[in-house]
């Protein structure tokens, strides 16, 4: 082999290993740390890992949020109107936290059936419910519409009664 | 009568804008393939026409915020009358269409830059520029007229007052972020344009780098600043102290980064040695595509993200379309017309060569890693595989540890010599600045807290290992000269530009490296008397008072710090605002800023008994991380002004217009 062939060789078989070592690193890291979404249904019928982490979302039940005196602990429940979950984290909770609103915790199920959130994002939909959650309730053969329109229902209500509107001050 | 006519101006100003682009797009092409020089010389004059056009639709807009025209739908749905002045302004891309519209209006910018700064290339190779530039904005202006009109009207119903600007956007980082980051998107597609017309062209020489190289460093510079704002933005604004989050948007940002600076690398050895042209090329392709990618990806919501504003599937469907006929069309003119014979240009195994060589495959591998990791969850959902999220912790897996592979490479290019050198020499070199960033990297944890830290020791040993070499090397290049001044005068801007580049990147991940091992945060729960101490400064709140605002009302708690038992003392008011006429809530935080460490307050909820939840964060060397980023703009900046490249800039106006005036007499 000429020195020339030879300079090839090594550039394409560097170049083939290292495309190789960041393909495999890639998909070993995509696998160990994709976070699957399940909503309180999925969770009830038992499709959920346990002790994984996972997303997990639906509204804040009215009337759930209960905060330890001391702490910063906070229980809620977060519902889908079909089922319910119990979550309990320990932080400061988002702005846009809110009964009847909808919300997303990514966390570890429990073997006791109540959900550990390392993290609550929250986010104001139009509809209430996060989008991922009307889903969940069609694949487990409920009809979204109809739960949709529920949780639009007690989220403009509540939030008539909470958020204090401008001309109050 | 006039006034009330602006959005309409605005709107028909557009229409030409667009009409001169679809002729900027096809006469000067086909001119320089059918050799008619009055068909190439349309380029320049409709250049101009289409950026004063957009420029005028551009200044309607903002008028219509300024007067607050409420029956202009865009500005009903982002706008107030209490908002402040300058948030009316920038109010204006703070919102699916303005920033489209803003997009266009750099993107026309752009264009007539690249048509007035051209005078010395050759006609053909300018007006094959130009008709690249006619085509992408073709692309945009359609878009807008026919997805996004932002003068679209509320009429006869207009709403008194507007629904006002997202209070997360109503900061300082919406008026100076959006536009820098804009500007480096927007500035590749002259780069991409060069290119293109070098393919066409045939013309893939060392005369078409030279004039790449310039347009390249300046859109990266952009990018890098919008970047670093971005991320200082979302650290004080979001509230919890992140400054970056691999947020989607996030990414979509710094895949352009990450080929625009192969690119640049790429780009000095195809000037330097004739080599990697099709790379070049081909960097350059994907560095505009990745930015239309990242527009797709923002404006198309098809994400959830705090970038993502209305959604509209048309939206996210036509940007798809012109992703994909610019991927197509201009890969196929690469098949097509990518130089076949390539040079043989041999180099060493050790050389400078080999070294960016080496430099561009780790770029590229990073690109494709955060490429993956971002639109993996996309193609699963949009195939109906189940909603799944990539979280940091992929992208920190493979993100660091290439970034130190990288680092390895970066002590070793600058003093590497092109085509070849023994090895002897470079262990001569650098052996010295190896066993010092060594030992000094491993030690400087235990300096700083006590406490050693793997990541911390790496991160510093990498930013040595980048800064010594070098300093190095300015001491070699400077010792023959008279002076040590004089010396230094004698390097080029361009050489400095590298070396601020590189420092850069060092300060940005010293910065990394600190604060993501040795942040604290706590959060607590506060109420007027309490006091919290994290790491020597005492906390506590003497007050929880209240407040009015020009649209907001707001909670403060006033916070006396002091440092140790004796040390100065100051006061620091965290606020928790609410916004009018959204209702929407939003922290206002309380920084203490410094050079070696950040003091971060934010307020929580309101937990109802008289106390808040409140969270209290020191964050070291954070400010290093954006310091960074301004360095290496610099660095870019100051190699654009290089001699090299102002020379020829200087030179070329004369016959730039002599040529004007010849064309003008063939027509005569």
């Amino acid at each position: 082999m000429t020195p020339k062939r030879k300079q090839k060789l090594f550039v394409i078989l560097g170049l083939v290993s290292l495309t190789a070592i960041a393909v495999g690193l890639t998909l070993y890291a995509l696998r160990a740390n994709i976070n699957l979404f399940f909503s309180p249904v999925q969770i009830a019928q038992g499709n959920a890992p346990i002790e994984r982490q996972i997303r997990a979302g639906g509204m804040v039940k009215e009337g759930s949020v209960y905060r330890d005196r001391e702490s910063l602990d906070v229980e809620f429940t977060v519902t889908d109107y079909v089922d319910d979950l119990n979550v309990y984290y320990s932080g400061i909770l988002p702005d846009l936290f809110r009964e009847g609103q909808g919300v997303v915790v990514v966390g570890e199920l429990q073997a006791d059936g109540r959900f550990r959130a390392d993290k609550v994002l929250a986010r104001h939909d139009e509809n209430y419910m996060p989008p991922e959650v009307a889903q969940a309730l069609e694949e487990a053969g409920y009809s979204p519409a109809d739960f949709q329109a529920k949780a639009a229902k007690v989220g403009e209500r509540l939030e008539q009664q909470g958020v204090p509107h401008a001309s109050e001050y | 009568m006039f006034i009330k006519m602006i959005p309409e101006i605005g709107h028909f100003a557009l229409v030409i804008a667009l009409l001169m682009a679809i002729v900027q797009a096809i006469m000067p092409l086909v001119g320089a393939a059918t050799r008619r020089p009055l068909w190439m010389a349309y380029g320049r004059p409709m250049a101009t026409g289409q950026f004063f056009f957009v420029a005028i639709a551009y200044i309607c807009l903002t008028t219509s915020y300024m007067l607050d025209d409420f029956s202009v739908a865009n500005v009903a749905n982002n706008s107030n009358s209490l908002l402040p002045w300058y948030y009316k302004f920038s109010a204006v891309w703070g919102n699916h269409e303005g920033s489209v519209l803003l997009w266009s209006l750099m993107l026309a910018g752009w264009g007539y830059a690249a048509s007035v700064f051209s005078g010395d290339l050759p006609r053909d190779m300018v007006a094959r520029v130009q008709g690249v530039m006619g085509m992408v904005c073709v692309g945009f202006l359609l878009f807008i007229l026919m997805t996004s009109n932002p003068f679209e009207r509320l009429l006869p119903n207009m709403p008194q007052d507007g629904a006002d600007l997202n209070p997360l956007l109503q900061d300082f980082g919406l008026i100076v972020h959006p536009p820098m980051l804009y500007m480096g998107y927007v500035g590749f597609s002259v780069v991409f344009a060069f290119a293109i017309a070098a393919l066409l062209g045939g013309r893939l020489d060392a005369a078409w780098t030279r004039w790449a190289r310039p347009w390249t460093n300046l859109a990266w510079a952009f990018l890098t600043v919008g970047i670093a704002l971005g991320s200082w933005w979302a650290y004080y604004e979001l509230g919890w102290g992140g400054w970056w989050f691999w947020d989607p948007v996030e990414n979509a940002s710094l895949l352009p980064w990450l080929t625009g600076t192969a690119l640049m690398h790429s780009l000095a050895v195809t000037e330097k040695r004739g080599s990697f042209k099709s790379w070049s090329v081909l960097l350059a392709i994907s560095t505009f595509s990745l930015s239309l990618l990242g527009t797709f990806l923002v404006r198309s919501g098809v994400l959830t993200s705090v970038h993502a504003f209305a959604n509209d599937p048309s939206r996210g469907f036509f940007i798809l379309m012109l992703l994909t006929i610019t991927v197509t069309l201009s890969l196929l003119v690469f098949a097509l017309r990518a130089p076949r014979v390539s040079h043989k240009v041999g180099f060493n195994w050790l050389s400078r060569d080999s070294l960016l060589l080496i430099n561009n495959i780790l770029l590229v591998i990073m690109t494709v890693t955060v490429l993956l990791g971002t639109v993996y969850p996309l193609i699963l959902d949009s195939m109906g595989l189940g909603k799944i999220s990539v979280g940091p912790p992929y992208f920190n897996a493979l993100f660091v540890p290439l970034t130190v592979v990288m680092c390895i490479f970066m002590g070793l290019g600058p003093m590497a010599r092109w085509k070849g050198m023994a090895a002897g020499e470079l262990v001569r070199k650098l052996w010295l600045a190896g066993a010092a960033s060594l030992v000094l990297g491993a030690a400087a944890p235990l300096l700083y807290s006590g406490e050693w830290d793997l990541w911390v020791a790496l991160g510093i040993i990498s930013a040595l290992w980048i800064v010594l070499p070098m300093a190095r090397d300015l001491f070699d290049k400077t010792r023959h000269a008279s002076s040590f001044v004089a010396g230094l005068r004698k390097l080029s801007l361009a050489y400095w530009g590298m070396v601020l580049g590189h420092v850069g990147i060092a300060v940005t991940i010293v910065g990394v490296a600190i604060v993501s091992n040795y942040n604290i945060e706590r959060n607590v729960r506060m109420s007027p008397g309490t006091m919290v101490e994290v790491a020597g400064y005492q906390f506590t709140m003497t007050e929880l008072t209240s407040r009015r605002g020009p649209n907001f009302l707001a909670d403060t708690s006033i916070i006396q710090v002091q440092r140790g038992e004796s040390g100065r003392s100051f006061v620091m008011r965290p606020e928790k605002r609410l916004y009018l006429a959204t209702g929407m809530p939003m922290t206002q935080v309380a920084l203490r800023p410094g050079l070696f460490r950040d003091l971060y307050v934010a307020m929580g909820e309101d937990l109802e008994d008289g106390s808040y939840a409140m969270r209290i964060q020191y964050k070291p060397f954070v400010r290093w991380l954006w310091l960074g980023g301004l360095l290496m703009a610099f660095g870019g900046i100051l190699a654009v002004i290089d001699k090299r490249y102002r020379r020829v800039t200087a030179r070329s106006t004369a016959p730039a217009t002599a040529g004007q005036v010849s064309s003008k007499e063939a027509t005569a």
